[in-house]
Formats: structure tokens, C-alpha cells, sequence
């Protein structure tokens, strides 16, 4: 791929964004934990091949909503979903949806990079063993290498891929994490303030693959950093108190936001 | 306004000589004492483990070594079988008079009257009852040996064994002594013509219980603890990781699974002794198993131990962070699939610690024992644990009621086997963790 056709894919992309069809819907889902309500009918729409960025305050239910899209909200006891969530028009919701192949659709990368400890190769290969995806050796190492240039890793440890993954730096191993999730081949990959552990170096090599990423996968992240929205996203969702509050082009998002709360929020007046 | 700030001012920046005593010199004295004591509790202890170690050793080293003598036996064709009927009836070298072999063997090394009945009886008093059986041994091994004259190393008879290593306060008189002057003598001259030597007391480690100490060792005892501790690993491990891991991964946190978490911790510190109760009434009088067989008692540690396996389980899979965990399910694998490829790995070192010192500490457990009949004075090797065993615990129970020197010494000497044990089983728990700890 050359420079040239990369801006076309690029240009393609951006305007596909407003027209791409909806990967996943979320409609009235509401998130109860015990008596606390923590959403409040958010219904929020997710584009194919498009970065949503969920920005606001801590506590607003950005990541609650986000859990709620490969269901990992139901690995808390006394947690609650009502409504209806539909990824390519299957309620994920639904009981005779599969929650571990609803995950191998839905991707996630955590807050906190956490590799298993055990070697890289290994840790890429998890997700594709259990579910199948390959058998022989060769396969194995096919899909290693793959995932580990997907997450731009390739080259910093193809030469020690038997080691263990913990003695990666942080922001090698968030990639780790990246390439582990991108191995079963997912269709949207959440990730769950990806950077808030990293340093500002470290930080930018992800966005960068979030940015490479988007080509083939849908993402949803999470974020605290307003930059860091507006740098890697293409539509912006607004939280505030278990409430969305504004759900837009990530461009118009930051420079002439519709509701008030928003530009409050972006200028820095609370949160 | 500028009035009202200068006065806030005054009020806050004091001279620094005029500094508020808040103790300084208090609080470090108070940590010093505190570090004192500290120190000082150490010490206590320290001293107290010193002390055990120091009577303990110093009473038992000598049990690791066994006076024999040296006798040239000469297996006589006359005593063994006059009738030469050995051939047809091996059964008639089982009954054979094999004293009078070392009676005779005695008389002439010591050159006494063999009319002196009064002194002969002194002179095979020297040597160990045990001399029949070995030398028995000996010919029914190899039957050839009759007609010849074999060096044969006998062993001493306990007190002569404890005379020999000084043991034996000579000046008491001589009408009250276990060890009478002639025999002194006699141990004399075997010593100066090398007879009588001290040699390492493999019999300690290879026999059973017997009432003549130095034909009693602890080698039955230890395979009774043996099969109890295989029992005991066998269920406790896989019974308490399984119902950890239910405990902790699968079951619903409410008021039952909070009852049953407080009765485990009761059930930890519940007296052993209890455990045995149970034992006698459920497994004995209510299944009918047999009494004194290691199977009862490695099911009675099993239950003991078992409290101790699912609490350091349970903390072990608590520890594991629960980032690795959403990792796995995030992956979509399932719950079971998270646990066992993940988890209880990572859990493992704490659950081998755990189960290791549980073990430990059943193999140091006398008093259920006692109560399912493991007190018993078993002298052949149990064949399976069906058959009734003893305990190395309950054998040093048993020597230390027992009043001779050389029992004193034996009771100690299986204390020092017993610690290395315990020792080596409880250094393997510590290297485990060691080894697997840092992983993440």
C-alpha cells in the first residue's frame, strides 16, 4: 500500500463517516446497579469503520455504556441492563445470543494494560485457540505475526516472541493488548481509556493505531482527554450524569456543540 | 482592608524559636521502646526455640548410633539341626536354639567357665534378645552358612548401648545398676580388642515398634505416616480446590455462602482431638472401617487439613488481579475457561503453600490418632493402608512413656527426624512460592 492510495483509503473513510450504516444501536438502555440507576435511556448509534469517541465527568456512565456493548457488565452480580442493544441487527441481549461469541465480535482493550503473564506469542494466541480459529502451527505463527503488525508491535519484539509479556513496557503491552484483541478477528473493538496509563510517547503510538485500525474495525473508546477525542474520532458522544447528552461529528463537537452542557464541559467549566 | 490582612498575617507566621511543642522527643522515644520491645519479644522467642532445639539434639544425637559386638559365631551343625533334617522340614531352622550360638560365641571370647551359670547369664545379657532373630535370618537366608564360622556384628543390649555411650551414672551402687561392674569389664576388653564398636544406628530408621530398644526403630511408623500423607494429599488437595473455587468464582455472595465461610474458619481452629471423635463414630463405628489402619486416620487428617487448604486457596484466587480475569472474558472466554487456564494458575504457588503446610501439619497430628487406635504397637510394615500402622507422632508418644535410657534417646532422635520433615516440607512451601511468585 503506497502513500497515494493511503490518503484514498483515508478520504474514502471520512466520507463514508456520515453515511456508513450502523454497526451497533443502543436504544433506551438503561443500567441499573441494585437500586443506584447508573444510565439513563441512552440511545446512541455507532458507525461502521468510525472512531465514537465517549467523552465526559468521571462517574457519567461512559464506560458503563461501553461494558454494556460486549456485555462484560454481566460478569457484576448485582448489575442491571433494560433496553435494547443490536449489533448488525441482533439483539445482543438476546438469550439466544452467545456471550463468548458475542466477545469475539466485540473486542475490548482495558484502562490498565494487562497482559497474561505468560509469553507474547501466547498471549496472542488465547483468544484464537479458544475459539478455534486456527489449528496448525503455522496458522498459529500466521496469525501472530498478523495481529502483532496490525498493533504495530511487529518489529520491537518479533525476535522475542517467547517472553513474557509483563516485561513489555506500558505502552508495548497496551499494543499486546490491542493485538490480542484484534487476533479472533473482531468486528468492534472497545477500549476502555486505552492511554489514561500511558506516557505522552506511548500514547501517541496507540492513537496512531487506533487511527489504522479504523479501516477494518469499528471502535468505541472511552477517554478523559478532550484532545485525545478530537485527535483520534470521527463522532463524539457526551455523557453527564448517566445521561448522552449530545452525540455528534467529533469536528462540530469541539468547535460549535448544540447543547450547552457540552461547551461548558469542553471548555473546561466542570468535569 | 490592608489592616485586616497584616493582622491575618501576624497571626500566622510565628518566629521560629516559638514553635509549638507537639512531642518530637516523645514520639521517637515512644518508637524506640516500641522497637525494644519488639527486640526483646524476638529474643524471647529465639531463646525458647534455642532451648527446644538444644534438648532435643543433645538428648537424641546418640540415638544415631548403636553399639554391636562383633562375635565370631560358628554356626554349629550340632545346635542348628543335630538331626540334619533341614531339607525336609525348613521349618526346623525357624525353631532352632540360636542363643546358644551366641552363648557359646561369648563364653569363649570372654573366656569364661561355661559351668558359671551366674556368669554366662551376665555375659548374654550383654547381647540383644534381637541376636536370635538376626542370626536366624542370616541361616534360613543362606543355609550354607552352617558348618562355618562368620564374623557377626550382634547388637548390644539397651543398657549396655547407653553404658557404652556414658550414659549410665556409675556411681550408683553396683546392686541397683542395670549395668553390673563385670559386665563394665567385659565391655572393656571387647572395646580394646574391637569387639565392641559404636556403628550409625540404621535399625532406627528400618524397624517397627519393639519393647527392646535397640530393636525398635521408627521405619514402620513413617510408613504409616506415609500412606496417611498420600491420603491426605489426594483428597484434600482436589476436594479443597474444587470447593474453593466454587466458593469463590461460581457461588452467589448471600447469607448462606457467608455462613458457610465462617463455619470453615470455625472449622480450622476446632480442637484436632474432635476430629478424631468423628472419626471413631463415622468412619469407624458407622462405616465399619478397621480400626488403626492408615486409611481412617489420612481420612481424619483429610477433614482436618482440609479448612486449612480452602482458606489459603481462596485467598490465593483472591489475590489473582481481576484485570487478568476481564482480560479473559473479554476475549470471550468462558467463566470456567477464565478459572482454569488463568486464575488457578496464577493461584497455584498459594495453594501448594497452603496445602503443604496443611499437610505438615497433619503429619505432626497425634491426638485424633490416638482415638481411632493408631496408638498400637505395630512391629511389621503395613502391607496397605487397610492394615494397621502407627504414626512417627504417636511413636514418639509411645518411647516417651517408656522408662529406659535408650528409649529417651530413641524419643528424641525420632523428634529430630520428625522437625526435618517438617522442615524440609515447610522449605519446599517457601521455595514453591519463591520460585512462581513474581509473575505478574
Amino acid at each position: 500500500m503506497n502513500m497515494m492510495s493511503e490518503a484514498a483509503v483515508e478520504k474514502a473513510l471520512d466520507q463514508k463517516m456520515n453515511t456508513a450504516p450502523y454497526k451497533m444501536t443502543g436504544k433506551d438502555v438503561s443500567v441499573y446497579y441494585g437500586e443506584k440507576r447508573a444510565l439513563f435511556d441512552v440511545n446512541l448509534n455507532v458507525r461502521e469503520n468510525t472512531v465514537t469517541a465517549l467523552i465526559g465527568p468521571s462517574g457519567c456512565g461512559k464506560s458503563t455504556f461501553l461494558r454494556c456493548l460486549n456485555r462484560m457488565n454481566d460478569t457484576i452480580d448485582s448489575c442491571r441492563v433494560t433496553g435494547k442493544i443490536v449489533l448488525d441487527e441482533g439483539d445482543i441481549y438476546d438469550p439466544s445470543i452467545d456471550v463468548v461469541e458475542l466477545r469475539a465480535r466485540v473486542g475490548m482493550v482495558f484502562q490498565k494494560p494487562n497482559p497474561f503473564p505468560k509469553s507474547i506469542y501466547e498471549n496472542v494466541t488465547y483468544g484464537p485457540k479458544i475459539h478455534g480459529l486456527a489449528r496448525t502451527k503455522a496458522e498459529f505463527d500466521q496469525i501472530v505475526e498478523h495481529s502483532l503488525q496490525k498493533a504495530g508491535l511487529w518489529n520491537e519484539v518479533k525476535d522475542r516472541l517467547h517472553e513474557s509479556g509483563t516485561g513489555l513496557s506500558g505502552g508495548q503491552q497496551q499494543r499486546l493488548c490491542i493485538a490480542r484483541a484484534v487476533a479472533v478477528s473482531p468486528e468492534v473493538i472497545l477500549m476502555d481509556e486505552p492511554c489514561s496509563a500511558l506516557d505522552p510517547i506511548a500514547t501517541a503510538k496507540v492513537e496512531e493505531l487506533i487511527h489504522e485500525l479504523r479501516a477494518n474495525y469499528t471502535i468505541v473508546i472511552v477517554t478523559h482527554s478532550m484532545q485525545q477525542a478530537a485527535r483520534v474520532s470521527q463522532r463524539t458522544a457526551m455523557f453527564h450524569l448517566g445521561n448522552l447528552v449530545e452525540e455528534n461529528d467529533t469536528d462540530k463537537m469541539f468547535t460549535n456543540p448544540d447543547d450547552q452542557r457540552t461547551q461548558d464541559y469542553i471548555m473546561g467549566r466542570f468535569g | 482592608m490592608t489592616d485586616m490582612t497584616s493582622s491575618v498575617q501576624s497571626a500566622y507566621v510565628r518566629p521560629a524559636q516559638a514553635r509549638r511543642d507537639i512531642g518530637i522527643k516523645r514520639r521517637y522515644a515512644a518508637e524506640r521502646r516500641f522497637r525494644a520491645y519488639g527486640v526483646a519479644a524476638i529474643l524471647t522467642g529465639l531463646f525458647f526455640l534455642f532451648l527446644l532445639l538444644w534438648t532435643v539434639v543433645s538428648n537424641g544425637y546418640t540415638a544415631f548410633q548403636q553399639t554391636a559386638i562383633t562375635l565370631p559365631i560358628e554356626f554349629s551343625e550340632k545346635i542348628i539341626d543335630p538331626k540334619n533334617e533341614r531339607a525336609d522340614n525348613p521349618a526346623k531352622l525357624m525353631t532352632a536354639n540360636y542363643p546358644l550360638l551366641v552363648r557359646d560365641a561369648l563364653v569363649k571370647a570372654l573366656a569364661i567357665d561355661p559351668s558359671n551359670r551366674a556368669l554366662v547369664k551376665q555375659a548374654t545379657d550383654m547381647v540383644s534378645a534381637s541376636a536370635r532373630t538376626q542370626l536366624r535370618d542370616i541361616v534360613i537366608a543362606n543355609p550354607a552358612v552352617i558348618g562355618t564360622t562368620v564374623d557377626v556384628a550382634l547388637l548390644a543390649e539397651g543398657n549396655i548401648d547407653s553404658a557404652n555411650k556414658g550414659q549410665i551414672d556409675l556411681k550408683v551402687a553396683e546392686a541397683n545398676r542395670k549395668v553390673k561392674d563385670q559386665q563394665l569389664a567385659w565391655m572393656k576388653t571387647l572395646t580394646e580388642t574391637g569387639a565392641m564398636a559404636k556403628q550409625f544406628n540404621t535399625g532406627l530408621f528400618t524397624y517397627g515398634a519393639s519393647s527392646r530398644p535397640e530393636a525398635a526403630g521408627i521405619g514402620v511408623a513413617a510408613l504409616g505416616s506415609l500412606y496417611m500423607m498420600l491420603i491426605v494429599l489426594a483428597l484434600a488437595l482436589p476436594i479443597g480446590v474444587c470447593a474453593s473455587i466454587y466458593l469463590e468464582e461460581f457461588a452467589p455472595k448471600n447469607r448462606l455462602t457467608d455462613l458457610i465461610e465462617v463455619n470453615i474458619n470455625n472449622l480450622a481452629a476446632v480442637p484436632s482431638i474432635v476430629y478424631g471423635l468423628l472419626g471413631l463414630s463415622v468412619f469407624i463405628n458407622f462405616a465399619g472401617m478397621p480400626r488403626s489402619a492408615a486409611l481412617v486416620g489420612g481420612l481424619v487428617l483429610t477433614l482436618m487439613t482440609l479448612p486449612t487448604i480452602i482458606i489459603a486457596t481462596r485467598a490465593a484466587l483472591k489475590a489473582v488481579p481481576p484485570s487478568i480475569r476481564s482480560a479473559a472474558l473479554g476475549l470471550g472466554a468462558s467463566k470456567m475457561q477464565t478459572i482454569f487456564h488463568h486464575v488457578l494458575p496464577l493461584a497455584m504457588p498459594g495453594v501448594l503453600t497452603g496445602t503443604i503446610i496443611g499437610l505438615a501439619h497433619a503429619l505432626g497430628e497425634t491426638a485424633p490418632l490416638l482415638l481411632i487406635g493408631m496408638v498400637a504397637f505395630v512391629v511389621d510394615f503395613p502391607g496397605s493402608p487397610m492394615e494397621p500402622s502407627t504414626a512417627l507422632p504417636v511413636q514418639i508418644y509411645m518411647w516417651a512413656n517408656e522408662a529406659e535410657r535408650a528409649f529417651v534417646e530413641r524419643t528424641s532422635g525420632a523428634i529430630m527426624v520428625l522437625l526435618i520433615f517438617l522442615v524440609v516440607m515447610n522449605l519446599g512451601a517457601i521455595l514453591l512460592r519463591r520460585r512462581f511468585e513474581r509473575r505478574w
